[in-house]
């Protein structure tokens, strides 16, 4: 039997805006991206200064994750190895690496090295919040929902994971965007597929 | 003391930070400032920087970055080597 699985929260970041589950939360239309992550990330209440360290990809996907889960109560989702997280984004981690080439001519920064993986990201909202299931990146041109939905899909209905952060993450310069959507097996929500991921884009 | 204390606030991006917030004496790593390995990295690119000083035994990491005041003792000692 095909289990239910829905859509339960949606974030997106994109030019100086967070949107979640279709409202506007969060304003800054005229900032740079540092500067409108910072404000946003200000807005939060959240006392992490690890934040300050992190590279422009990783402080974009943990706002989006904090918008995501805040109405999310600790219990209802982080247990064990149940959630996972599936990403995508199109710029892998090139910010962060054109960063660091450039200190390379001198003494190479250990802080911006640690930020030339894409799927850093990843680390730094699964100790946010607790989490430990099965994840990935992947590179792509564009956000492939089709595939996405393929790849989520399989490892909710195999039991690897009961609720999934997915999505898109990119961040280059000035250009940014965020779109995570949290995933969960048998919970009310917006049908999980293709083409109503795409609505949040 | 002062003058260190803006640059490892700069240096490891201690954005909320104050050089004031930081006392002499106060542990740097895990209950101080809560400062982590990579950041332990960053201070010896900072000792290598601006003083032009190479910790060369790594298990003197701990003892010298233990505090600001830990720090600038390591400095003025190697400086005066240097000298």
């Amino acid at each position: 039997m095909r289990e239910l699985i829905s859509i339960t929260s949606a974030v997106s970041v994109h030019r100086g805006q967070i949107v979640h589950n279709g409202k506007l939360v969060f304003e800054e239309k005229e900032a740079s991206a540092g500067q409108f992550l910072l404000s946003a990330y200000k807005y939060t209440g959240a006392a992490y200064p690890k934040f300050y360290k992190m590279d422009g990809l990783c402080k974009l996907g943990w706002i989006a994750a904090e918008y995501l889960l805040k109405d999310k109560s600790a219990n209802s989702l982080i247990q064990d190895f149940s959630t996972g997280i599936v990403l995508a984004n199109r710029n892998s981690s090139l910010d962060a690496d054109l960063k660091y080439h450039q200190t390379v001519s001198s003494i190479p920064s250990p802080a911006l090295f640690v930020y030339t993986l894409p799927n850093i990201v990843i680390g730094e909202i699964s100790i946010r919040h607790k989490i430990k299931g099965e994840n990935a990146f992947f590179i792509q041109d564009a956000f492939d929902a089709v595939f996405m939905e393929q790849y989520v899909r399989i490892l909710l209905n195999n039991d690897k994971l009961q609720s999934c952060i997915c999505g898109w993450a990119d961040f280059l310069a000035d250009d940014y965007k965020a779109v995570l959507m949290l995933v969960e097996k048998n919970k009310a929500g917006i049908e999980f597929n293709a083409q109503n991921m795409l609505t949040y884009f | 003391m002062e003058d260190l204390k803006k640059q490892i606030i700069e240096q490891l991006n201690l954005q909320d930070i104050k050089p004031e917030d930081i006392g002499n004496d106060q542990p740097l790593f895990v209950e101080g400032l809560g400062l982590d390995s990579i950041d332990a990295l960053e201070l010896i690119v900072l000792l290598q920087q601006f003083y032009n000083i190479k910790l060369v035994n790594a298990e003197d990491g701990p003892k010298v970055f233990h505090s600001v005041r830990t720090i600038a003792e390591y400095i003025i000692s190697h400086q005066n080597k240097n000298d």
